[in-house]
C-alpha cells in the first residue's frame, strides 16, 4: 500500500515526462527542446531516487544533465541563431510522423496491458549501500560488472580520440 | 478510503515511458535539424533506460542487473552524443548548414 504522498510524487513526476517529451518534439525552437529534454531527464531522475536507486538517479543528472544537455546547447548556439525557428512541418510528414507513434503506441501499449506481469506490486528491496555497488562493479565473479566497466573506459577514450581528430580543425 | 489503498503498479510508469519513447519516434521522423533528431534520440534512449531499471526494481528486487545495465547504456550514450556531435559541427563547417535535407552529398 502506498502513501498519499507518494500517489502525489508519482502523479507529478509523470506529468513532467509525459508533457516534456511532447514538448520537447513539438516545439518550434530547437534551444526550447534541448530545454524540455533537460526537464524530461529529471523526471527520470526523481523516478530513479523514488525506486530506491540514488547511485542510478545520482549518475542521471551528472551525466544527462550535466553532459549532455549542455553539449546540446553548445551544438544548438553554435549551428543556429538563438531566436531562429525551425522550418515548418509539412503534412505529409506530420502524417507519417504521428501514424508511427500512435501503431507503436497501440501495439506496445496492447502488449503491456495484455500481460499480468505488468500488474506487478512494488516488493520491498533492501536499501543498496554504496560498498555493495562498488563490490559490483569492480568485482570478476557471477553478476560483477568489471570486464564491460574496463571496455566502457576504452570506449571513452576512443570516443575522446575520435571527436578531436573529428572536430579539429584543418 | 478508497485512495489510500492504491498501489503505484509497474503499468503506471510504463504507460508514460511509452508515451515518451513515441514521442522520440514522432520526433526522429518529421525533424528535419539534425540536432533535434539526436535530441529525439536521446528521448527514445532515455525511455527504454529507466524501463531497465523499473522492471528490475518490480520484477527482480534482489537483483541489480537493469541498473548497471541502464548505468553502462548512460556512458554509451554519452560516448555517441558526443561524437555525433563533433559529426555535425564539422557537417556545418563544410556546407553552413545541419539540415538534412539540404545533405546530399557524403564527399566533400
Amino acid at each position: 500500500m502506498d502513501s498519499v504522498g507518494s500517489i502525489i510524487l508519482y502523479v507529478i513526476i509523470a506529468a513532467v515526462m509525459v508533457i516534456c517529451s511532447v514538448l520537447t518534439v513539438t516545439t518550434r525552437k530547437i534551444l526550447r527542446a534541448a530545454t524540455y529534454l533537460l526537464f524530461t531527464l529529471f523526471g527520470a531522475a526523481a523516478l530513479y531516487f523514488m525506486l530506491g536507486y540514488e547511485f542510478l538517479g545520482a549518475v542521471q543528472i551528472a551525466v544527462y544533465a550535466g553532459g549532455i544537455v549542455v553539449l546540446f546547447v553548445f551544438a544548438v548556439l553554435l549551428t543556429s541563431k538563438p531566436g531562429d525557428n525551425t522550418e515548418k512541418l509539412t503534412s505529409k510528414s506530420r502524417l507519417l510522423g504521428l501514424a508511427a507513434a500512435v501503431v507503436m503506441f497501440l501495439f506496445a501499449g496492447y502488449a503491456l496491458v495484455a500481460r499480468g506481469l505488468s500488474y506487478a506490486r512494488m516488493p520491498h528491496m533492501e536499501p543498496q549501500t554504496m560498498d555493495q555497488l562498488g563490490h559490483t562493479l569492480m568485482g570478476t565473479g557471477y553478476a560483477q560488472y568489471l570486464l564491460p566497466f574496463e571496455a566502457i573506459s576504452v570506449l571513452l577514450l576512443a570516443c575522446i580520440i575520435g571527436g578531436v581528430v573529428i572536430a579539429r580543425k584543418r | 478510503m478508497r485512495i489510500t489503498t492504491m498501489e503505484i503498479r509497474l503499468i503506471w510508469w510504463l504507460i508514460p515511458t511509452l508515451i515518451m519513447f513515441c514521442c522520440g519516434v514522432y520526433g526522429f521522423i518529421t525533424r528535419k535539424n539534425m540536432i533535434a533528431i539526436l535530441i529525439s534520440l536521446e528521448l527514445m534512449l532515455n525511455a527504454v533506460d529507466v524501463n531497465f531499471a523499473l522492471f528490475n526494481r518490480y520484477l527482480f528486487p534482489g537483483d541489480t542487473e537493469g541498473m548497471f545495465f541502464t548505468l553502462f547504456a548512460i556512458a554509451i550514450a554519452a560516448a555517441e552524443t558526443a561524437l555525433a556531435i563533433a559529426i555535425i559541427i564539422n557537417i556545418f563547417r563544410q556546407v553552413r548548414n545541419v539540415d538534412v535535407q539540404g545533405l546530399n552529398t557524403m564527399k566533400f
